[in-house]
């Protein structure tokens, strides 16, 4: 007998259809993996469980939930249902807790309200709750605010929110995708924790098919509001009898062809060219700490420790790391974004620390960036050809118009659109093309080195193993050396041929990718590489439990 | 915390300093030598120099500003030049009628605006939510002595119930005296609380859409109850500027207002004291008026940090 059943669930959202006949069932104790790339529907569906849809949303078809008819249930009856039988957990741990509430307050509330319990009752169940998802009293007491915690820390307040009165099911809406990959398999852990001890069933929603075939005991793919393929876990992923199941596995598995990768040992600086692109010489940065009253402050913290490392022209290098240990900042030192405490910078020879913005043009010409977010990163009043020319401004000699729509054109060509596309607006074109634009604006003023933070971890499957092989087939004709910051290990291994590893402001290791990663030596790189989750290693073991 | 509030401290006091040395530079640039005012079209050039003497006119720029300001400190504001009485008594008058006035008001203004601002917030696109907008878009178009005519010719005129204007004194009574703020007090707050309303409104709107309202919704809470619990608070700071704004304008702006009811208010006193020249009336008044306004923005910033706990902690 199933927990939830859906059945032939059609929804628009005006006249906009979003779902047809979507089918999926999550019985008492069972995980359901909810797979499909952005824009397919998945969050709709969880939001149509919950009735939480925006009000011009349509719903035809049958969800029944606990013998309860959802689609025809009044707004009362859906209110004792959330949050007491029905818990959920949303995407962005950032800001999914009310900021001027004590985390104690919002936990307490939802118990509050549904159990009618003493306010001293439910701060007592809260704590219980809070020291169950690994928030002890010593360090995080009920009158912690949420800016006093991690995104982990976080999440793991909204989870004791969702489970505090023991829900028959539990919604998790890609709940680690915005975490690091420790964080994500301390998060998936304490999930499978609370399915057992509870019996209660998980709707597990996401977009990464390792975390979904790591957790989950059954699978449906959706696909543009359409179920493609459902069924057992391994069973689907394994035989991928549907094309879109084995596009998806393929594509999180991707790793772009490189004829010529460059094989040169970071470790041992003998075996360096005799030319390095970027020095980086025992850089170190503080930040002033927290002050303590008006005169009293504590002491400064170390984002950047004592780090030496090379680049030779040409060369893709990942710092991998997780998040808060200092990666992004010696990126923008490494940019001459911000400026080192100590230690200097060298870029095809020239020292880049502590110069002036003239000073810097001609280096500022050679380097280049490409940000997370395709679409935080454009301006969206102006047109592409005025985006992608952007970095212009630092050639030496400004280029007549003719010029720069031609550079323009060339280096939407070499992305891969149409040099047509130059009189359209960001808003026409999609995450991945918007990730082609900013990788058009980087190259436009042909820079010898390129900093990507976290390129592909907002992109969908299918669009991330696209760019993916757009950075490795730029490297191979532009000879452009690459820094890809990422926690994302399965990036890391498909476009670089150097592993930097940092922990706490230092690199604890270096060395080629594959060897790091096959074989790390350091803590931290064996963390890293034990949580991350990998779809062959995935699917090997649930096939090895079923026997 | 401390350190929070130290620095507002510091922050206002600097602030009234500046202020007080602009309010005097200004004075003394405007043209128009109270002497010769006092002393009448006829006096003699001696007798103008002898009054300025007594009045220490002829003092130096910079001493004269030490003297005015130590005074004030003292709350000696001096003597005014038309009225020959001390300037303090003068005000006293006149802040018991312009501060009663303002804070009922305010307090009338906030009474209407948050509940409205509620309401339509959440009712966000639909009939209820375009009512009430259009009504507070006619709050902040009609000017306030036009209702404050159709007010008296209502509660006055026709209905009879309180005074058409005038003011007996808190001597006469609480409740004579209350009666008599009442009209001039709903016609000031009307277009306050119309622009408050939208205010308010817009800022919740813009919570309503942020993802903790979500989880509030997904704990079960009606959806009431997550707009007074988690929205409202939230929403609390450009709805706190704008009655920290709103309030300076109630105590000095209101002379339109205090003219159609003639009540002796502050702002009756400063033009009146502007037409005769009086200009230690005016710095006084000016004055006393920064001061208020600096108060109440201080006090603004401290709600901020009740309000939000991330200003607590961060410094």
């Amino acid at each position: 007998m199933s927990l939830l059943e859906i059945e032939k669930l059609s929804l628009s959202i005006g006249n906009t259809p979003i779902l047809r006949d979507v089918e999926l069932s999550v019985a008492p104790g069972e995980v359901m993996g909810l797979v499909g790339e952005s824009g397919s529907g998945k969050s709709i569906t969880a939001l149509t469980v919950m009735q939480l849809l925006p009000w011009a949303a349509r719903a035809t078809g049958r969800v029944t939930f606990d013998g309860i008819d959802i689609l025809a249930a009044s707004e009362d009856q859906m209110c004792a249902l959330r949050g007491d039988d029905i818990g959920m957990v949303f995407q962005e741990p950032m800001t999914a807790l009310n900021p001027v509430k004590t985390i104690g307050e919002q936990v307490a509330e939802g118990i509050r309200w549904h159990t009618r319990a003493s306010r001293a009752d439910a701060e007592d169940h809260a704590r219980k709750m809070l020291d169950r998802v690994g928030l002890p009293a010593a360090q995080f007491p009920l009158s912690r605010y949420p800016h006093e915690l991690s995104g982990g820390q976080r999440q793991r307040v909204v989870i004791a929110i969702a489970c505090a009165l023991k829900p028959k099911l539990l919604i998790a809406d890609e709940p680690t995708t915005a975490l690091d990959v420790v964080l994500q398999a301390q998060i998936l852990d304490l999930l499978r924790d609370l399915v057992a001890e509870n019996r209660m069933g998980l709707l597990l929603i996401s977009h990464d098919l390792a975390v979904v075939t790591e957790m989950a005991d059954r699978i449906t793919i959706l696909r543009h509001g359409e179920v493609m393929e459902a069924g057992d876990t391994a069973r689907t992923l394994s035989e991928q009898l549907h094309p879109y199941t084995r596009q998806l596995a393929q594509a999180s598995m991707h790793v772009p062809a490189r004829a010529r990768t460059h094989e040169v040992g970071l470790d041992n600086p003998l075996l360096q060219g005799a030319k390095p692109l970027l020095q980086v010489d025992s850089v170190t940065r503080d930040y002033p700490g927290r002050r303590k009253s008006l005169l009293k402050r504590a002491a400064p913290i170390r984002a950047v420790d004592d780090v030496s490392f090379s680049i030779d022209p040409g060369q893709s290098v990942a710092l991998v790391g997780r998040s808060g240990c200092g990666k992004s900042t010696l990126a923008r030192m490494v940019l001459a974004l911000d400026g080192p405490t100590s230690g200097t910078i060298r870029f095809r020879g020239q020292v880049i620390t502590g110069k002036s913005e003239a000073e810097l043009k001609p280096a500022r010409r050679d380097m280049q960036v490409v940000f997370q977010d395709p679409y935080g990163s454009f301006d969206p009043r102006l047109k592409v050809e005025k985006l992608v020319a952007e970095p212009l401004h630092v050639l030496e000699k400004k280029p007549t118009n003719a010029e720069r729509r031609e550079m323009v054109a060339k280096a939407l060509h070499e992305v891969g659109l149409s040099p047509r596309d130059m009189d359209k607006y960001p808003h026409e074109f999609s995450g991945g093309q918007r990730q082609r634009l900013s990788i058009a604006r980087a190259i436009i003023t042909r820079p010898k080195l390129v900093v990507a933070d976290e390129p592909v971890s907002a992109l969908d499957v299918s669009i991330r193993a696209q760019v993916l092989d757009l950075f490795a087939e730029l490297n191979q004709k532009l000879g452009i050396a690459y820094v890809f910051i990422t926690h994302d290990l399965t990036v890391a291994r498909a476009i670089t041929d150097a592993v930097m590893v940092m922990h706490d402001g230092k690199i604890v290791e270096r060395g080629r990718t594959s060897e790091v990663l096959d074989h790390p030596q350091s803590e931290a790189a064996k963390a890293l590489v034990a949580a991350a989750p990998d779809l062959h290693r995935a699917i090997a073991r649930r096939l090895h439990e079923q026997g | 915390m401390t350190a929070y509030l130290l620095k507002r401290l510091a922050i206002a006091l600097i602030t009234l300093v500046l202020a007080s040395m602009v309010v005097f530079a200004v004075l003394e640039i405007i043209p128009g030598d109270p002497a010769r005012l006092m002393l009448g079209m006829n006096a003699s050039a001696d007798q103008v120099d002898l009054l300025r003497n007594q009045m220490g006119l002829n003092a130096p720029l910079a001493s004269r500003y030490l003297h005015w300001a130590g005074g004030l400190l003292s709350l000696d504001f001096g003597r005014s030049y038309t009225y020959s009485v001390p300037v303090i008594d003068l005000v006293r008058e006149r802040v018991v009628v312009s501060l009663p006035l303002a804070l009922i008001a305010l307090a009338l203004s906030t009474i209407i605006a948050i509940p409205v601002g509620l309401f339509s917030a959440g009712r966000h696109g639909r009939a209820g939510d375009t009512i009430a907008m259009g009504a507070a878009q006619l709050g902040v178009a009609v000017p306030n002595f036009w209702f404050a005519l159709m007010l008296i010719y209502l509660f006055a005129v026709w209905l009879r119930l309180v005074p058409a204007g005038g003011f007996p004194g808190w001597s006469a009574g609480v409740w004579p005296a209350l009666k008599s703020l009442f009209l001039p007090a709903i016609a000031l707050a009307l277009p306050q609380a119309a622009i408050l309303a939208r205010v308010t409104r817009s800022a919740l709107i813009e919570v309503l859409n942020e993802d903790y309202i979500r989880t509030a919704r997904a704990k079960g809470l009606p959806y009431r109850a997550v707009l007074w619990r988690h929205a409202l608070r939230n929403a609390m700071i450009p709805v706190l500027t704008i009655l920290g704004l709103q309030f300076a304008f109630l105590l000095a702006g209101t002379i339109i207002i205090e003219n159609v009811f003639y009540l002796p208010g502050l702002g009756r006193l400063v033009f009146q004291a502007i037409t005769q020249r009086d200009l230690i009336v005016v710095e006084s008044v000016v004055m006393l008026l920064v001061a208020a306004v600096i108060a109440v923005n201080l006090l603004v910033d401290l709600s901020y940090a009740v309000v939000d706990p991330r200003l607590r902690s961060r410094q």
